[in-house]
């Protein structure tokens, strides 16, 4: 090697570690002066910065919780509660939008010309809206269009009306189990189990959301498995609904599992929006906590921290479950 | 065992043509209600279709409530009257109704530039430059302070207009963010890398809402004490990051779809990275992805019915604001109706187009 090409080679890695400097450092500029001005700022606001008000007293109410809460627990188990309405409320979606995803997608690659007109009318529409608006709409259906409870029709210990649904209740009372049944008190219905119109309208807004989605994923699944498989199946003597169960799904599984694990994210990233009809997940806690302490910095940083956990978690279980259902090749 | 004559499985004289497949109603008939479970989806179909249909049209044609003022609709029927009274303030939220003439100016100048942009034969340079004029006019138009047009601030600035103006704005300016993001992602340099990597996965990881959140609560926390950004400008860097986050991760598809000799063809011209980039790498990558990078204006125009959390009017905070309205009795479904209607519309168009290029797409890699 000559010394012109070997100079060339020093100049290029000495450029390449002044470009890479020089990017850091204007990053780290940036990043010192925001922090610079947030100090100021807090300080004006006589905020003092860390995480000491999490063992303080919330002292704001949630309603319907998964976990029990009081408002006088910390804000730490609040954010806790927070994070676990949002769970629930994704995992109800998850599970439910993936089953009716599956039949609307059987719909639409189904022969019957109403079920495959209806299907398609539904998935095209619903992908085609905002999420939010649908859950408004949503929302709005229960709360004015459902009736109230004084003239709600009773079903068999079932209520439906603009305060939620009602049912029936099993309860351990004293020396055993207890049905419990839903009745009109003095103010409100009484006793049984209760779903609030929030939490009804966030799982069914975001549940009609997420099936066109799945369904068109799980579609792409099916059509992606070769033509052929299906002749084969049936030249094997096994009826549709075998070649689909014992042939095609295995194989669209592999196809179905990728995209199915990042809708499940949005899933979970969209169960936020349940904060606008006022069901109570982590934003509205994360929100309701920066109001009440200014403590802006950190509760960010929380609501920040627990969402890369939980995309760097389901990036972690998709590597998991795409070396299960990768095709191996003899 | 005897062995059968070779006439046995061979024809000897040709077959006759068997009857074409059954077409029209006996087909129909025949999927409809060819074995027990269509039959049975087809009866649940017809019979939910006759439960719900004639109330439906009882609600909204029968009893439906068209001309008239509040007084009008109290008898159960939709409100349509409602829509009629309060459609300009949906669509243009509380911008002066006597400059009502610039919102609309504003939505046929998009409406224009993305009919003149749809046929592929139209992509140049030149209409790259008509959309940039046309975005500055549409600001000049909405805010106004020049050419004797009365200054409206960003506060009074709503509906439909502001809905297209994010979409527009948070896609070209994300728009070159994302192919900095995409190349930085494969650039031989570690410590950009990193940093091009690390920020696309951390906005992916949070949801919209949340960095709308953070825009407006961390915002005037981190600029220094006095200086402030307004409602619309928080917004937009939000769309604008998150929208770049995404459209970088469609550009790196693109962009590992380039072969290997293409750099190494123009490494042999002697073209220096930017200009392998610019002129090579790019083209072919943006190309390729174009279908995706139409779909991803869809999600962008959703997107931005989440600026309500900001305090901005657009397209559906601006209906939620003509239904607080106390001397209409509220008619909701009609209004939210009206909007999903106008979201469809927009929507529905752009991916129906985006289907219609991945199949012009398609067709030419065929040949």
């Amino acid at each position: 090697m000559n010394t012109s090409s070997r100079k060339a080679i020093r100049n290029r890695s000495i450029g390449d570690y002044l470009v890479q400097a020089v990017v850091v450092g204007a990053l780290l500029l940036l990043l010192a002066w925001l922090a610079a001005n947030t100090i100021d700022n807090l300080r004006l606001r006589g905020i003092t910065v860390g995480f000491d008000f999490l063992s303080r007293e919330a002292r704001f109410s949630i309603s319907d919780t998964v976990l029990p809460y009081s408002p006088a627990d910390t804000f730490a188990w609040a954010f806790l509660v927070g994070l676990c309405n949002t769970l629930f409320l994704s995992a109800i979606v998850a599970v439910a939008s993936t089953l009716l995803g599956f039949c609307v997608a059987l719909g639409r690659r189904s022969s019957h010309p109403l079920s495959n007109l209806i299907s398609t009318i539904f998935v095209d529409t619903v992908r085609n809206i905002p999420v939010l608006v649908l859950l408004l709409f949503v929302y709005s259906l229960i709360i004015f269009e459902l009736p109230d409870p004084v003239t709600a029709r009773v079903w068999h210990g079932f209520f439906l009306n603009n305060r939620g649904f009602y049912g029936p209740a099993l309860s351990w009372i004293g020396s055993g189990l207890h049905w419990s049944f839903p009745h009109m008190g003095h103010f409100n219905i009484d006793g049984g189990w209760i779903v609030s119109p929030e939490l009804a309208a966030a799982v069914a807004g975001l549940t009609i959301y997420s099936t066109a989605f799945s369904a068109e994923i799980i579609r792409g699944g099916i059509d992606a498995v070769y033509k052929g498989q299906w002749e084969a199946g049936r030249a094997l003597g096994l009826a549709d609904k075998q070649v689909l169960r014992l042939v095609i799904l295995p194989q669209a599984l592999r196809v179905i599992v990728p995209p199915m694990t990042s809708q499940y994210v949005i899933i979970v990233k969209n169960s936020t929006l349940a904060l606008m009809v006022g069901y109570a997940e982590i934003n509205f806690v994360t929100s309701t906590t920066i109001n009440q302490t200014g403590q802006a910095v950190e509760g960010t940083a929380i609501l920040m921290t627990v969402f890369l956990v939980i995309s760097l978690m389901a990036s972690w279980l998709m590597n998991i479950l795409n070396r299960r259902y990768v095709l191996v090749e003899h | 065992m005897a062995l059968l004559p070779i006439e046995a499985f061979v024809l000897s004289k040709e077959a006759p043509a068997r009857p074409p497949p059954p077409r029209g109603q006996i087909r129909w008939r025949k999927t409809l209600f060819g074995d027990a479970i269509s039959a049975a989806v087809t009866a649940v179909i017809i019979v939910t279709a006759l439960f719900v249909l004639p109330k439906l049209v009882q609600w909204a044609v029968v009893s439906g409530v068209w001309t008239g003022g509040p007084s009008a609709c109290h008898d159960g029927g939709a409100c349509w009257a409602f829509l009629r009274e309060k459609a300009p303030q949906i669509l243009f939220g509380l911008y002066p109704p006597n400059d009502r003439w610039r919102p609309i100016l504003v939505i046929l100048l998009f409406l224009g530039l993305a009919l003149w942009t749809m046929p592929p034969r139209h992509w140049s340079v030149a209409t790259l430059w008509a959309w940039a004029v046309g975005v500055a006019a549409a600001l000049v138009l909405m805010g106004g302070g020049v050419f004797g047009l009365k200054a409206v601030p960003t506060a009074s600035w709503g509906g439909l207009p502001i809905t297209l103006l994010l979409t527009v704005l948070s896609l070209s300016a994300g728009f070159p963010l994302a192919v900095l993001l995409a190349l930085g992602r494969q650039s031989r340099l570690p410590a950009i890398r990193v940093l091009c990597i690390g920020f696309v996965e951390l906005v992916r990881a949070l949801p919209l809402l949340t960095m709308l959140f953070i825009a407006s609560l961390l915002s005037p926390l981190m600029l220094p004490n006095g200086l402030s950004i307004d409602n619309f400008l928080r917004a937009l860097v939000a769309l604008t990051i998150y929208a770049a986050a995404y459209l970088a991760e469609v550009l790196r598809g693109g962009l590992q779809a380039i072969p290997r000799g293409q750099y190494e063809a123009a490494c042999a011209l002697a073209l220096n990275k930017w200009k392998t980039a610019r002129l090579i790498v790019l083209p072919q990558a943006i190309a390729k992805v174009i279908p995706p990078l139409t779909n991803t204006i869809v999600v962008t125009v959703k997107n931005t019915s989440l600026v309500l959390v900001v305090g901005l009017f657009d397209l559906l905070s601006a209906g939620r604001a003509a239904l607080a309205d106390p001397v209409w009795p509220a008619p909701y479904t009609e209004t939210f109706l009206f909007i999903a209607l106008i979201y469809f519309a927009i929507c529905f168009s752009i991916s129906r187009y985006s289907l219609f290029l991945e199949r012009r797409m398609a067709s030419e890699g065929r040949q």
